[in-house]
């Protein structure tokens, strides 16, 4: 017999309790994925290669202010920037103001909002279509899939922050790497339904040269506007999300938080367990010790036997997390976990974690079975 | 008959190490627990509270939020003479045009800038938050209100606490120029904790909105006229605004915790089910300790589901435990404040941890479950066993 095969062996000589250990764990790390997901998308992911190369720009005090559109020329002429592009949130209702109908709608104009986001694919015909049609609106593959719409279907959107309600008909729908969840629409025609808000725009998107110019160009545009009587703010795309990640509250130390929970419950359910099963074998340890096994040898049989459940309670539960991510992701309703996925740096990651917890939880229990007297362990009954 | 508690008391006593290890298990999991419903619960009653039931609320027609509003101020006067208007100190109809928009304001710690939501009232504004005498809606705490015609502002406690420059004597900076910062209010978790308050035509000048308000409030004298007036104005086809009761309107924005009660069931569930299994390893241990003993008791006389009954009974003990210790685990974190942001405005909404007797009563609740079925099958075990077998074991 080998040393891991007498390793795997221990570790399931109990089975009932080894598979609700794993259960647990399971379900802890499971959660554990899940959220370090979460972070992932939120914090550490760029999005797209052309998304890193784009910045948005908006009034300083509030979104909900506007900037002249005459701006978009002015930021043209920013060295580092390739193309501006007007863009207005619109914020009506479609059917009626339940969240799941709810999406983003912005007036935008045609000609130049392919030109900045690069990475929307839209076929060439479509996007002539809407081109030439004022009343004309292109959207989100996603989102067309959700409400069951085609090009030329007729929607008409009704307007909360403004008294307009624009109806529109569908002329192309474009796919983007992320669900955009958004529909675009002429903003000429929205200024003829807005008057008050003719030759204003509420954000501009910028695309640049290239993301490392991102910084530059950003300060380079609110330097521009800084003695106007409307300041900008301008951001990256991603750090502009963030701003929205942010009106959810903490949400860092969120996630922290019941990580750390997780994994310190998972310590309590691993330590238990071994606890549990090393007293139980007090008196094969001083077998062992009998047969000439060292302290170390014992003290490394044990905090192996843990770690191997861990690592494949371990195992389980990433399935699980990837699993539970794969069905928040596809769910229409969850606009919030749109195209997240779990990536191997998150699994590797979990997995690692998983090893650490099995290993500090053997630590104490085994390191009192391989102090164990002899004689003492021989006697013992448990 | 049934097997008295102290047997099962005195088994959880016994395993000292494995009772506290289990029941910290279970209070990790109901910490986690409670801390998202009291998030949850703090977010539903700063709007909950908010508003007086009755204030009536006048808006555009269509629009939703105060922030997409905005109404021609000549339709000011049709509203002031509707009947059932409680009067003001003056005798006047008791009316407040208002304008609310939302400007940055850097956070105290210096993490960042974040959307607060600015109120331009009239002076009746501030005349109806203060009702009833008795109980006002909003207090003073420090400093005075503003003063009408005044670049002025009073600012919520809480906002105060969060961000830079809001001292009592500071001025922070918005619209076209400085604001001195006079008085402070406690709004007692209400929404409004999130305001900055001013005068409403000082404010309409430096955002440009002269000649039109975003909303109205109109003071009713009791609920009956509140609803008549809330129909009155909503009615009234030459107006095109709707009325609605101000706590109506408050009731419909707590969806904007709807993240974090996704985020809430999911997490609970996943870690519920995990302490199950736990739960369920250590009363499959108590049971195989004691299987003499189980024996024992069935030859004594006892019956299998007085047994049954029994094992259950000390898994929810140890979940019980659990809860507590969870909860105890929580208690400083109550009242903590943190912010965040109304779907409605875009702007910062301020609330508090809130642990009240629901988050408690449902962390029990949610503990019990995870004790029953944890100690649902082990207990089944118990009771199931063979006496000669266990006997001779």
């Amino acid at each position: 017999m080998t040393l891991t095969t007498f390793v795997t062996k221990s570790a399931f000589r109990n089975k009932r309790r080894t598979v609700l250990t794993m259960m647990s764990i399971a379900f802890s790390l499971a959660l554990l994925t899940v959220m370090m997901t979460i972070w992932r998308a939120f914090y550490i992911d760029n999005g797209s290669e052309q998304s890193t190369q784009r910045l948005i720009t908006r009034h300083r005090v509030s979104l909900t202010f506007s900037l002249p559109i005459y701006y978009e020329q002015k930021i043209k002429t920013v060295p580092g920037v390739v193309e501006v592009v007007p863009t207005q949130w619109f914020g009506g209702k479609y059917i009626d103001d339940k969240p799941e109908h709810f999406f983003a709608q912005f007036a935008t104009d045609p000609q130049e909002l392919f030109k900045v986001y690069t990475d929307f694919k839209i076929p060439a015909d479509q996007l002539e279509a809407w081109q030439h049609d004022r009343a004309g609106a292109v959207v989100d593959s996603e989102l067309a899939k959700k409400f069951h719409w085609k090009v030329g279907d007729r929607i008409t959107l009704m307007g909360t922050i403004w008294d307009a309600n624009p109806e529109l008909t569908i002329r192309g729908i474009y796919t983007a790497p992320q669900p955009t969840q958004s529909l675009y629409f002429d903003r000429k025609y929205f200024e003829e339904s807005v008057p008050i808000m003719k030759d204003q725009s509420g954000t501009f998107g910028i695309l640049a040269d290239s993301a490392a110019d991102v910084p530059k160009v950003a300060a380079a545009v609110d330097d521009m506007f800084h003695n106007s009587p409307q300041q900008t703010k301008t951001e990256s795309e991603k750090a502009f999300g963030l701003d929205f990640v942010a009106m959810l509250g903490n949400v860092k130390a969120f996630i922290l938080g019941i990580c750390g929970a997780v994994v310190f419950a998972t310590l309590l359910v691993a330590a238990n367990t071994m606890a549990m099963s090393i007293r139980e074998r007090t008196r094969e340890v001083a077998v062992l010790k009998t047969l000439g096994f060292t302290r170390k040898a014992v003290l490394t049989l044990f905090v192996g036997e843990a770690v191997v459940v861990a690592i494949l309670a371990g195992v389980a539960g990433i399935v699980l997390g990837t699993g539970l991510m794969y069905l928040a992701s596809h769910n229409p309703q969850a606009g919030f976990f749109q195209g997240i996925g779990v990536n191997w740096a998150t699994k590797i990651l979990a997995l690692f974690l998983a090893g650490i917890v099995g290993c500090l939880a053997a630590l104490v229990p085994s390191y009192h079975a391989s102090q164990v007297d002899i004689v003492e362990g021989l006697r013992y009954i448990g | 008959m049934a097997i008295p508690i102290s047997y099962n008391i005195r088994n959880l006593k016994l395993r000292k190490g494995l009772t506290i290890m289990t029941a910290l298990g279970i209070a990790l999991t109901v910490t986690t627990v409670v801390f998202l419903m009291a998030l949850l619960a703090g977010l539903k009653q700063a709007f909950v509270s908010s508003g007086d039931p009755l204030n009536v609320l006048v808006l555009r027609k269509g629009s939703t939020a105060e922030l997409s509003g905005g109404f021609d101020a000549n339709l000011f006067p049709t509203l002031k003479n509707l009947p059932g208007i409680a009067k003001d100190k003056n005798g006047e109809p008791m009316v407040s045009g208002e304008w609310v928009v939302v400007i940055v304001l850097p956070r105290r710690d210096g993490t960042g800038e974040v959307n607060v939501t600015v109120r331009g009232m009239m002076e009746d504004g501030l005349e109806m938050r203060q009702l009833p005498a008795d109980k006002p809606k909003v207090n003073l705490v420090e400093g005075r209100w503003f003063r009408s015609g005044q670049r002025e502002v009073v600012v919520s406690s809480s906002i105060h606490r969060r961000f830079a420059n809001t001292n009592v004597g500071d001025t922070i900076q918005f619209g076209k120029g400085p604001w001195q910062v006079v008085g402070i209010f406690d709004a007692g978790g209400s929404a409004y904790e999130s305001e900055v308050w001013g005068d409403v035509n000082q404010m309409a000048s430096d955002f440009d909105r002269q000649g039109a308000f975003a909303s109205a409030y109109l003071r009713a004298t009791d609920a009956a006229s509140a609803n008549a007036l809330k129909n009155a104005v909503s009615d009234d086809q030459r107006l095109k605004l709707d009325g609605m009761l101000e706590t109506d309107y408050y009731a419909k924005q707590t969806s904007s915790g709807g993240p974090i009660k996704v985020v809430g069931y999911m997490v609970g569930f996943i870690m519920g089910i995990g302490s199950i299994f736990a739960a369920m390893n250590t009363m499959y241990a108590a049971v195989a300790y004691r299987s003499r003993e189980i024996a024992t008791l069935r030859v004594i006389g006892f019956s299998k589901p007085s047994i049954l009954t029994s094992f259950v009974f000390e898994s929810l003990v140890l979940s019980l435990l659990g809860a507590m210790v969870g909860i105890i685990l929580m208690l400083p974190f109550n009242g903590m404040s943190t912010g965040t942001s109304n779907a409605v405005t875009f702007s910062e909404v301020v609330f508090a941890l809130r642990m009240t007797p629901t988050v408690i009563l449902y962390a029990f609740i949610f503990a019990l479950v995870m004790g029953f079925f944890g100690g649902l099958a082990p207990a089944w075990h118990a009771a199931r066993q063979n006496i000669l077998t266990a006997l001779r074991g």
